[in-house]
């Protein structure tokens, strides 16, 4: 039986449809059998982010009203034979499916994939509810602003009303020299505001727009930190123990010592 | 050299980093707290009316607002008293 996770924040444009992409990607590589599951209908936008838009012929809301099977809607990754993508519907709205269409569906998609992922529209209304509708966990993604983590406290809130409980945290497109500098709330400050468990860090990351824009995963590209970060990641949805990434401590500590001594 | 030490070390306390972070602070206090403005004035109202049986107060300048320290929220209420009744 599959597990599935819900990958939400309140806020929009803080990485979700990214972070959903890449631990989706990532669990394909590691050779798990993986669903991803866009949610928010009106604004789909996980099947670009993939690289698959080409390739749409049914939509989440054919399958829940019957238009299609669950297999004719499922499309197959280009490159991850593991990976695959139930894309949104551009043309409706969130009043599409209901939540109870949604439990059923996340039912069925068990029996067949070990990870089902699925990505939240913003805000807390109708489509936040349909997201999490058939969800056994949550991991939630932040980025270190006042708003987005005030958005993510009120997220977990109602998740834990929604008997979600102890979701996990991300914290995204953290500058390690702003925090440096006193001018970014850092890991730290966050957790201790939130008071929850900390899945992951991504860095802000120019690679993750140079491989947005070809429609690729970060997670697959080696040399990059938010990559490394995406991996370690995927390696703790299953339940290994790696240790996080502290990337004001891992370059900051000795990048000063360096200045200090005048070694620059 | 303070400065720059502290600077250097990313403890300035006047740091835009300090000022998110309280603000944050404060705002989830009464986001969590879910007592809207208008509870905390009707609140404010029935406070005075008790307390007033009980002593003559300053009712301008009551205070009563939500704050936090650490993990918990307190209720704070600064009532200044002119004298006592009999
Ligand atoms: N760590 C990061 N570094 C740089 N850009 C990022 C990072 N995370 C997300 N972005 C960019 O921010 C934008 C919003 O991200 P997205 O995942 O679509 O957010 P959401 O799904 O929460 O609305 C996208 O253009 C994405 O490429
Ligand atoms: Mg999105």
């Amino acid at each position: 039986m599959g597990e599935v996770i819900v990958i939400t924040s309140g806020k929009g444009g803080v990485g979700k449809t990214t972070t959903t992409a890449n631990i989706g990607t990532g669990l394909a590589m590691m050779g798990q059998k993986v669903v991803l599951v866009d949610t928010d209908i009106g604004l789909r936008n996980l099947d670009v982010v993939l690289g698959l838009e080409n390739r749409i012929v049914y939509d989440l809301v054919d399958v829940v009203s019957g238009n299609c099977r669950l297999r004719q809607a499922l499309i197959r990754d280009k490159k991850l034979e593991g990976l695959h993508l139930l894309p949104a519907a551009q043309t409706r709205d969130k009043n599409a499916i209901s939540p109870d269409q949604m439990l059923e569906l996340c039912a069925d998609l068990k029996k067949e994939f070990e990870y089902i992922i699925i990505d939240c529209p913003a805000g807390i209304e109708q489509g936040f509810r349909n997201a999490i509708a058939g969800a056994e966990k949550a991991i939630v993604v932040t980025t270190p602003e006042v708003s987005a983590v005030r958005d993510a406290d009120r997220i977990i809130g109602l998740l834990e009303a929604a008997e979600l409980r102890e979701p996990k945290l991300i914290i995204n497109r953290i500058r390690p020299k702003m925090v440096r500098q006193g001018d970014m709330m850092g890991i730290d400050d966050i957790i201790d505001i939130l008071a929850v468990d900390l899945l992951g860090v991504i860095p802000e990351d120019e690679m993750i727009v140079i491989t947005t824009n070809r429609g690729e995963a970060v997670v697959m590209d080696q040399n990059s930190r938010s990559g490394l970060a995406y991996r370690n990641i995927a390696r703790r949805v299953t339940g290994e123990d790696v240790p996080v990434l502290d990337f004001d401590e891992a370059e900051g500590f000795f990048k000063r010592l360096k200045k200090m001594i005048g070694m620059k | 050299m303070l400065e720059f030490l502290s600077k250097l070390f990313g403890r300035d306390s006047g740091s835009s980093k300090t000022v998110a972070k309280e603000r944050l602070r404060l705002v989830l206090v009464h986001d969590r707290s879910s007592i809207s403005p208008q509870l905390l004035e009707t609140l404010k109202a029935e406070m005075i009316q008790v307390i007033s049986n009980y002593m003559d107060i300053d009712e301008q300048g009551l205070e009563v607002s939500l704050d936090s320290s650490g993990n918990s929220v307190a209720l704070v209420a600064n009532i200044p008293v002119r004298g006592m009744k009999r």
